[in-house]
């Protein structure tokens, strides 16, 4: 137990470290851009007719005169007291706006990354099972057809058949349009997030069952299952005894390890849905020059994603009984 | 010698099964999946070459406006329709095509060099290097890729330098991570620990064992990252990080045609984002047969 | 008495791809006959590389995908078809294999040996035939990374025996085993050919098989090239073939003397005899036959043009 929870400790040092490190990294390529925030904000011409004072005003707010390192360090002081900064787009606290479009996004996030998963495993297995046959190749072809299809072509391609095409679902948002939000009711939600999830969940899929197809066949190439074969176990049964539980902890790091994948694909997807999520307004916060903004997104993503590998590395422990017994013996 | 006999008539009488040594190796009449493989590796790359060049000499063409003919639907005379500036689709996807896999050589190329270096650097420059490399991929691999690719342009004031530093420098992780792997494993081999003993000198080793044994992983490495590299280039453009709106990039087509897609003017987006997808693929697949080609584990399959 | 396993120039093919594009159909076991009687220990002896695993799979029909069989197996006098040995194996034939390695990592050696089945008659069969390896039933808890290399051999065998075969298959049972150790897994095996089971012992060291088996067959580059009683290496000048002869003065007590050059890789070898490269008493012929016959000589077979004991026969005359 003593090792686990060293092992944790040593996990989440790191990660720490990594996270200074991800801020740090934004906080430098924000800085180092060329790209004048009063100019893409406010504009060359308004820019033009405003008194000195204005200008120097504005520039106080999108802090274009203070040192970079000075501003890091103030920024960095002010998050280990639990504040991002305030948004320079939408003048509202970081935490404020992310928590906000967390929640919208969280939906669409978590649907994805279940379905994607699940629907990736029983792919991956399928396509090992059957090697080099029908099913296998079906899959395959589909999964490098998907890989090579750029995720908002496809957003793009169902929103064209399903919204304009046959009319069945709305174009975009995450709610309807001109309806007061008290009035939104969770079937709306739902409809107005079945497209970008699905989406998501297309291109999930392909990553994860090339993957868990690989360890598939490895798995039933091993020697355990040639001797559970010399035993006369049926096909079905080496599939679903010997080959699922042996894919089953690689499935783990995978499934944790597309976090990140989807929550990059997400951007794409709710640019194309004009979904109010997580993905747009960083991308707005990118076209806007809202460095405390971006930067609060990168950090967080960037803390859900290797949330996400520790708690593999956590799972992986408790499933594996290696680590498992070997811990429970020290 | 009657034993012998016998034997031999017991032999023809079960059907003769390898009476001859020469003539029991059984025949190959299935296709030769390798040669098929060569053909299609030349076919492939002429095709990616005939696009890129059609694409630089259809420049000109794709910025053509003429307002005679706007919004016209696919037909003959302009295969994939014209948009709302009456430039023909057809020579603009070319156009794009050509764009991306130009750039996408470019990116691929640079971020393979990259892991390359770094992940010789970390198995080579001992154990305070790698544990610094290592840190750097964890770092780069924390940033969804998306994301990275977007500061980075942003750092280079987006447009071509942007997008193309910021693939660039976002896709050498896993390829670094094979290579360090790789090395190291190639480090601790025997005959590399023997001829170290005879005497050859470090460079000697790398040129004559390292190199020859990397390069196949280098080079299936590098086909492989080009279908990331020309996706992550097109979605940057198409999110507005990556190449101005003047260029015919296939990720200004595709954002432009976000505003006609409600007036029903489908084959803006349809076509070019096929064309995309099949060169991507084509590149994917090309990648997949080089692997299993030089990949001395699919020697049996 | 009719063998219980009767195997009539089995031959088993691989489909390879060498460097680049070339394609080629490699044979890896080449006319091997072989028979087994019940209650009888044979041992299959042959350097490692020589294809002696894919026998024990030839005859269980698990070979991999990229290979194919020739020839005819018999088992207890009907031939062993594909569906068959699907039926039988695992019930009256059973393989025990090398290691722990063969054992699921992520499954409990219980679970493993009882095949998910469930019911209370397996469940005692099980612990049956650990008990009567010394198991105990914290055994059937415990994962294969748990076992010691002897708790996972007898486990092994425990799996095999648990079925009540009436043909065993030991595919190089004992490596990492010392000598006593292995000596006592050997000793399991004469006490089921003495119940009344066949065994085929497949291993690469002549001295072990010898110490138990009823009757030895020499297995070289993919071919038997030899088939002799055990009782035929007490004395030399009984064996027929120059190999058979090589491996034995190999062996510590009779000299330790090595066999120079090397086995071909199978396929390498198109006519002649494989192991002319190496034969001290390699005559001209003996490279260019298109065939060399298995034949009968002292109640043994062997695969040579000029085996020893005729060959004398000739030098008198």
């Amino acid at each position: 137990m003593k090792h686990r929870l060293q092992f944790t400790g040593k996990k989440l040092v790191r990660m720490a470290l990594l996270l200074l490190g991800v801020s740090l990294v934004t906080f430098l390529l924000m800085c180092a851009s060329p790209l004048d925030p009063l100019q893409t904000n406010v504009g060359q011409v308004a820019l033009g007719s405003m008194s000195p004072e204005q200008v120097e005003r504005l520039e106080a707010y999108w802090g274009v005169d203070t040192p970079p390192l000075q501003r890091y360090l103030g920024w960095l002081g002010s998050v280990l007291h639990g504040d991002f900064g305030t948004s320079l787009l939408y003048r509202q606290p970081v935490l404020d706006v992310i928590g906000q479009r967390l929640s919208n996004s969280f939906l669409l996030l978590a649907a994805a990354w279940v379905i994607s998963g699940i629907l990736g495993l029983i792919l991956g297995v399928t396509a090992g099972a059957f090697r080099g046959k029908l099913p296998d190749k079906l899959i395959r072809g589909y999964c490098l057809l998907i890989s090579s299809t750029p995720a908002f072509w496809l957003a793009i391609l169902l929103l064209l058949v399903f919204s304009v095409w046959l009319g069945w679902l709305p174009v975009g948002l995450s709610v309807p349009a001109g309806v007061a939000a008290d009035a939104v009711t969770f079937a709306d939600r739902f409809r107005h997030a079945i497209l970008p999830a699905l989406t998501l969940s297309i291109t999930g899929v392909a990553n994860i069952a090339l993957h868990t197809r690989e360890k598939m066949v490895d798995a039933l190439e091993s020697d355990y299952v040639l001797f559970a074969r010399a035993r006369g176990e049926s096909n079905a049964s080496i599939v679903l005894r010997h080959g699922l539980r042996n894919v089953s902890l690689p499935a783990i790091t995978l499934q944790f390890a597309s976090i990140s994948e989807i929550i990059g694909g997400s951007v794409l997807v709710e640019q194309v849905f004009s979904y109010p999520g997580l993905g747009q307004a960083a991308v707005d916060a990118g076209l806007g020059s809202d460095l405390p903004l971006l930067l609060g997104i990168t950090v967080i993503t960037s803390a859900i994603v290797f949330a996400g590998n520790l708690i593999a590395d956590l799972l992986y422990g408790v499933v594996d009984p290696k680590i498992r017994r070997g811990a429970a013996r020290e | 010698m009657r034993l012998c006999e016998n034997e031999q008539q017991k032999r023809r009488d079960e059907g003769g099964t390898g009476r001859n040594r020469k003539m029991r190796i059984p025949r190959v009449k299935e296709p030769n999946r390798r040669k098929s493989t060569i053909f299609f590796l030349f076919a492939a790359v002429l095709f990616l070459a005939a696009v890129t060049v059609a694409g630089i000499l259809l420049e000109g063409r794709a910025a053509e406006t003429d307002f005679t003919r706007t919004n016209l639907a696919p037909g003959p005379g302009c295969l994939f329709g014209t948009d709302w500036m009456g430039r023909d689709m057809f020579a603009r996807t070319l156009a794009g095509l050509s764009l991306s896999i130009r750039i996408g050589i470019l990116t691929a190329a640079v971020s393979a060099v990259i892991a390359l270096l770094a992940g010789t650097a970390a198995a080579v420059l001992g154990r305070k290097a790698d544990a610094v490399i290592s840190w750097c991929i964890d770092l780069v691999m924390g940033i969804p890729h998306i994301l990275l690719v977007m500061l980075i342009s942003i750092a280079c004031g987006r447009g071509f330098t942007g997008v193309v530093a910021g693939v660039a420098l976002s896709h050498w992780c896993s390829l670094a991570r094979v290579i360090r792997g790789e090395v190291i494993q190639l480090c601790q081999a025997p005959y590399i620990l023997v001829a170290e003993k005879l005497g050859a000198s470090k460079l000697q080793n790398v040129r004559r064992h390292m190199i020859p044994h990397l390069l196949p992983q280098f080079l299936t490495g590098l086909i492989l990252l080009f279908p990331h590299a020309i996706l992550h280039e097109a979605s940057v453009t198409f999110l507005g990080f990556g190449l101005s709106s003047e260029q015919p990039a296939i990720g200004v087509i595709l954002s432009e045609s976000m505003q006609y897609l409600t007036t029903g003017r489908w084959w803006l987006a349809l076509f070019p984002g096929i064309s995309l997808a099949l060169t991507v693929l084509l590149f994917a697949i090309l990648g997949e047969r080089l692997r299993l080609l030089l990949d001395p584990a699919s020697i049996h399959e | 008495m009719e063998p219980i396993l009767e195997i009539r120039h089995m031959s088993v093919f691989f489909t390879q791809y060498e460097r680049g594009i070339r394609k080629r159909i490699l044979p890896v076991i080449r006319d091997l006959t072989l028979s087994v009687e019940a209650g009888e220990i044979v041992a299959v002896v042959g350097a490692s590389g020589s294809g002696k695993s894919l026998l024990a799979h030839g005859i269980l029909g698990i070979l991999p995908y990229n290979s194919h069989m020739e020839g005819t197996i018999r088992y207890a006098g009907e031939s062993l078809t594909p569906e068959r040995s699907a039926k039988l194996r695992g019930k009256e034939i059973a393989l025990i294999p090398q290691g722990v390695t063969y054992l699921d990592p992520l499954m409990k050696v219980g679970d493993q040996l009882r095949k998910g089945n469930r019911s209370e008659a397996v469940r005692s069969r099980i612990r049956r035939a650990l008990e009567r390896y010394g198991l105990g039933a914290e055994t059937e808890a415990l994962y294969p990374f748990e076992l010691s290399g002897g708790m996972a051999r007898r486990v092994l065998i425990a799996s095999a025996v648990a079925e009540d075969p009436r043909l065993i298959i030991a595919d190089e049972p004992t490596p990492g085993l010392d000598a006593r150790a292995a000596e006592r897994i050997l000793g399991h095996f004469r006490e089921l050919a003495d119940e009344g089971s066949g065994v085929l012992f497949i291993t690469h060291d002549l001295e072990l098989a010898l110490t138990v088996a009823d009757r030895v067959a020499v297995f070289y580059a993919g071919e038997t090239i030899e088939e002799a009683s055990a009782e035929d290496f007490k004395e030399p000048e009984r064996l027929r073939h120059p190999f058979t002869k090589a491996l034995w003065r190999a062996m510590p007590e009779h000299g330790f003397k090595p066999i120079s050059g090397a086995q071909p890789y199978p396929g390498a070898v198109l006519a002649g005899c494989p192991f002319a490269g190496q034969c001290s008493d390699c005559l001209p012929e003996c490279k260019t036959a298109e065939e060399i016959p298995l034949r009968e000589i002292r109640g043994g077979r062997v695969r040579c043009l000029h085996p020893y004991g005729e060959r004398k026969k000739e030098e008198t005359i």
